[in-house]
């Protein structure tokens, strides 16, 4: 592992892994979640959501609902309309159904709450509300959305006449057709990257208290994007925003499924509204994975023009996604499928062309960047794909067939095809590293005389890069709101330090990174900072915790704001030794003059004197607060090797060696960026596996639950083979990349290349995930092995 | 995920847990280790009226050889069978493939087969070594095949006074052997398919008796009687195995679904036929 460390391990700045500060409250059953949270008076909130996919709702009757000890009030769409809250602006400008009230558009919406003095009585409240349903046909998936004559599922929306939600496209057409037009070979690849659920094992929930009188209105909630929650409230409810307080309190994993706003939450706010007492709801299982933000459903074909030597020359994308009932992707405003444009992945070619079609269906909204920077994953895998296709089709070693098209490290700052300017790497280096590791030539030779015997060994590359951190002011925002972040530091008189934060983690760590950030700029030991996020009322304005954005831009602000303070301290240290500012160095943990170090006044001194000797002039305290705007984006790339052994009678593959090396720039807490990796990697083998969220022809949801949406466990997941290189980011302080996708975004591509390339010499060239054993079955049937 | 309204009584004698039994009829439930029953409570798909609770009995929790059978009591847990040095063949095979470990550490054997989930192991695995069902009610115990006790998908024929007390499982006084294959897409799941394959072998070598029976491709648990035909008499080869393969993977009636094609579920009975035979063969002959 590389040495970063610049600081004492009793300083623990950046480089060390220090154990997890957040741990022991957790692991000790000390940990505040939403579900902990318990006001007097509080009431409790069950939806009652349609069992079927596409229907008109007739009528509702709450009468059995209400006979049930124990509850209050049934709310209806109907309830909501007057107070003109029955329908929600989406993050992508749609509107969505808070509670329906003309039709149902998906197995799992929501039509009516009951609110009842515990959460048994709620429970069996909602089980008695009737609804009077005509059916309607579902339509479950994007083609058929947009086949002639297709029923209209947004008949409610102004302008509508088919079921199509949106088109992009970006890139430069006519050059990419003239490169197809002049090219040796074009090989294409049709793939499904099926739906998926981030499925947090905390569900989503809220403890709404608005009080009567002040209007204050106190929302805990399970959010990872705390201030912009706040802000869309205010627009919204048109509650005065100075009246909203949202805490998010200690979060079981994200993923993105917190990212957007759900009905549950406007429904129980308004009923703490309307009641005057607190409403809680925390939702069921079965809610959270058949009504919250997917992940995934693009249908996408990827081709490319290319060169007999294996040149890539031009690419170009086709893809159809499937939005669900409402388009409600959460993504940065201008981009209609996110950053899928990153699509030309780690290779040098000029061209590239994507166009996007975007269709409604009977199936839940919300498509959610899932561990994931907008749509990064699907780009990432259609190019990965992509390139082992061309490479069987051109009879070039998958490996090398890479190495000849990557961007050299001496062209970066490298500007892609569509537009992205990465800023570092070493893409040779990486790939060559993973590959010794895995001793990829003897693979192969071992891959040769296995097929002579009829067992079937795969090798499976992905060499991924990502574009995190969103981002710049100039080209990111979401609903309007640019995507900076911010930091606030306070440093007590006794040297100890608050450290607030526009961020909010999810279990990625910040009480202990971010201590570390600091740390590094001030000497002020990490164990004494504390790291204070969540808190609309408590820390300064951020756009939150996704895309991997709380290092490149929360990270980059908790630098810059300890920066400040360091300076302010040498002032101060200046001043106590009686010297000039800029006459004074720092080492890891003290101030001293220039040239005699022994003459020293340590941060905690200066700390002390920051509220007692100041010099003349100078304001008191130490503390500040600083609003990062990023440069550009960060991208971080890595290199997987997955070696697998397909049994050809059943179609059950095993994952035999998984080398993954991934380069996120400078490490600061090596032991969580590598739990990070694990962590994506696992989710990576899930969706690649075994996970996705399927439906019938009715539209019901297959998936519901926890024995249908399957979660790896230690059992079937492989064993990792971590590696890295380090490439700093030229232009964050601190050369950080962010690390909590990576994995998730690199490695389906991995374990699909590796099956896929167990059945090359069959011809097949496509499985799609899940790679389920039967499918692969079929693979080898049909290819008549 | 609250489960509806239930009332609830912790037996402490067999007797009494018949007696409530009796008296809430079929609105009654045994609770042993709750493995699948509190789960289908919580999604309300089960909604008994009352719960009997038996793990206060004593004395059902007893693993033991007697009178030419294996002795397994109504709170013998799959984790007692997987550790338990008594067992062998089928039983032993399948045992750790049960669930998983938090699951197998309180489910119960009595209640999964009791339960008569087409996609559980345990009655693939009863159906091959032929056991039988111990059944008490108010006037004493009853004996009943397995393939008797099983009427249909979670349905069993025991009579609304009666409850599982035990299983016997033969154990054969010559060689024998057994095997329990299982295809499962994570640990947890229920069989995509699964294969118990019981062999006993004469002194010259041949198979003198054979079970063969197959778990998620029927509507219940299924006997491969053409299989088991196919290799009554003969000696055991690869070819044979093979051809009782073949003979499962006819009797099969499996569904497309989201584990996979019928087709494909066909061909891995074939397959796990085979190699479960196999298995069984190797420990018979050792």
């Amino acid at each position: 592992m590389t040495d970063t460390t610049t600081t004492p391990p009793e300083i623990g700045g950046i480089g060390h892994s220090v154990k997890r500060v957040e741990d022991a409250r957790l692991i000790e059953g000390q940990g505040n979640f939403l579900d902990d949270i318990a006001l007097p008076g509080m009431l409790h909130m069950a939806l009652v959501r349609s069992p079927v996919a596409h229907a008109r709702i007739n009528g509702i009757d709450s009468d059995a609902a209400m006979a049930v000890d124990g509850v209050l009030a049934v709310v209806t769409g109907e309830l909501m309309a007057a107070h003109n809250l029955a329908w929600m602006p989406t993050l992508s400008g749609d509107t969505q159904a808070v509670l329906a009230t003309d039709k149902v558009r998906y197995q799992g919406q929501e039509v009516a709450a009951v609110i009842a003095t515990d959460p048994y009585a709620a429970a069996d409240g909602a089980e008695l509300v009737e609804v009077d349903y005509d059916m309607l046909d579902a339509i479950t998936n994007p083609q058929q959305s947009l086949a002639e004559g297709a029923e209209l599922i947004r008949d409610e929306k102004e302008g509508q006449t088919d079921n199509l939600a949106y088109t992009w496209e970006t890139g430069d057409e006519a050059a990419t057709e003239a490169a197809f037009a002049g090219a040796d070979r074009v090989v294409s690849l049709t793939t499904h990257y099926p739906r998926s659920h981030p499925s947090p094992l905390e569900t989503c929930g809220i403890v709404a208290d608005v009080n009567s009188v002040t209007g204050q209105a106190t929302i805990y909630m399970t959010s990872q994007a705390p201030h912009a929650h706040r802000t869309l409230f205010a627009l919204v409810a048109g509650l005065p925003e100075q009246n909203i307080r949202i805490v998010s309190p200690d979060i079981g994993g994200g993923f993105g499924n917190k990212v957007p706003i759900y009905p549950g939450y406007v429904v129980a706010t308004a009923a703490s509204l309307l009641i005057g007492q607190p409403v809680k709801w925390v939702e069921t299982r079965t809610g959270n994975l058949i009504s919250t933000g997917f992940g995934r459903d693009y249908y996408m074909t990827g081709e490319l023009a290319l060169s007999n030597d294996g040149r890539i020359q031009a690419m170009r994308v086709d893809m159809l996604s499937d939005q669900g009932a409402f388009y409600s992707d959460a993504q940065p405003t201008r981009y209609r499928a996110g950053l899928f444009h990153v699509c030309t992945g780690s290779y040098d070619f000029p061209h590239a062309h994507i166009k996007c079609r975007g269709a409604f269906t009977n199936k839940a909204p919300g498509g959610v960047a899932y561990r994931c920077s907008f749509r990064i994953t699907e780009a990432s895998y259609l190019i990965e794909r992509l390139i082992q296709t061309a490479a069987y089709e051109l009879g070039i070693d998958p490996a090398e067939m890479r190495l000849r098209n990557f961007i050299q490290p001496e062209q970066f700052p490298y500007e892609t095809a569509t537009g992205f300017v990465y800023d570092s790497g070493d893409y040779p280096t990486a790939l060559r590293k993973a590959l010794d590791a895995a001793g990829y030539d003897e693979l192969r030779a071992e891959q040769a005389a296995a097929r002579e015997e009829g067992r079937l060994v795969g090798i499976g590359i992905a060499h991924f890069t990502e574009a995190v951190g969103a981002g710049p002011a100039h080209t990111y925002d979401i609903a309007g709101l640019k995507m900076i972040d911010s930091a606030e530091l306070r440093v007590h008189p006794t040297g100890k330090a608050i450290l607030k934060l526009g961020v909010k983690t999810q279990g990625q760590g910040h009480e202990t990174t971010f201590a570390q950030i600091v740390a590094e700029e001030t000497g002020i030991p990490s164990t004494d900072i504390k790291v204070i996020h969540g808190d609309t009322d408590d820390t300064p304005y951020g756009l939150g915790t996704y895309a991997s954005r709380s290092t490149p831009v929360g990270g980059a602000a908790t630098a810059m704001v300890a920066r400040k303070i360091a300076d302010k301290a040498r002032h101060i240290a200046a001043h106590l030794l009686e010297a000039a500012p800029e006459d004074i160095d720092r080492d890891a943990d003290k101030f001293f003059v220039k040239g005699s170090p022994d003459k020293s006044v340590t941060i905690q001194d200066a700390a002390f004197a920051a509220y007692t000797n100041l010099p003349e002039g100078m304001e008191y305290g130490l503390e500040d607060v600083t609003y990062y705007n990023p440069p550009n984006l960060t991208f971080p790339y890595g290199s997987y090797v997955v070696v697998v052994d397909v049994d050809a009678d059943t179609g059950v593959w095993k994952v035999r060696r998984m080398v993954a090396l991934d380069d996120c720039g400078v490490r600061i807490n090596p032991m969580i960026v590598e739990g990070q990796i694990h962590g994506g990697l696992t989710e990576g083998f899930a969706m690649s596996s075994m996970q996705w969220i399927t439906f019938d022809d009715d539209g019901n949801c297959i998936g519901s639950n926890f024995m249908d949406y399957l979660i790896p466990t230690a059992w079937e997941t492989p064993r990792f083979e971590l590696l890295e290189t380090v490439t700093p980011s030229p232009h964050h302080p601190i050369g950080a990349k962010g690390i909590g996708e990576s994995a998730t975004v690199g490695s389906p591509a991995a374990f699909v290349n590796a099956v896929v390339d167990a059945l090359a010499h069959l011809g097949v060239r496509n499985i799609d995930m899940p790679v389920l054993p039967d499918r692969v079955w079929e693979a080898i049937d049909s290819a008549g092995g | 995920m609250l489960p509806a309204r239930f009332d609830y009584v912790a037996a402490s004698s067999v007797e009494e847990a018949i007696a409530a039994k009796a008296q809430g009829g079929d609105e009654s439930r045994i609770l042993a280790g709750g493995q699948s029953l509190l789960p289908m409570m919580k999604l309300r798909f089960a909604t008994p009226a009352n719960l009997i609770d038996i793990n206060r009995i004593g004395g059902l929790d007893t693993i033991e050889r007697h009178n030419g059978h294996l002795h397994i009591g109504a709170l013998v847990r799959h984790a007692d069978i997987a550790a338990s040095g008594e067992v062998s063949g089928a039983v032993a095979s399948a045992a750790p493939w049960i669930a998983d470990p938090l699951v197998r550490n309180l489910g119960t054997m009595c209640g999964s087969v009791a339960h008569c989930d087409p996609e559980g192991d345990w009655n693939s695995v009863l159906l091959a070594t032929g056991a039988e069902v111990i059944a008490q009610g108010p006037s004493g115990s009853r004996s009943i095949a397995i393939g008797d006790f099983v009427e249909d998908f979670f349905t069993n024929t025991l009579a609304d006074d009666e409850m599982v007390v035990a299983l016997h499982i033969p154990v054969p006084s010559g060689r024998s052997g057994g095997s329990y294959q299982k295809l499962e897409r994570k640990v947890g799941d229920y069989a995509t398919v699964g294969v118990a394959a019981h062999l006993e072998l004469a002194g010259d070598g041949t198979i003198s008796a054979a079970g063969v029976a197959m778990t998620s491709v029927a509507p219940i648990n299924r006997k491969a009687t053409g299989a088991e035909a196919v290799l009554v008499g003969n000696a055991p080869s690869a070819e044979l195995f093979a051809e009782a393969g073949e003979a499962a993977a006819a009797a099969a009636d499996p569904r497309d679904d989201v584990r996979g094609s019928a087709r494909w579920k066909r061909r891995v009975v074939a397959a796990f036929t085979r190699r479960a035979l196999a298995a069984a063969a190797e420990e018979a002959q050792a």
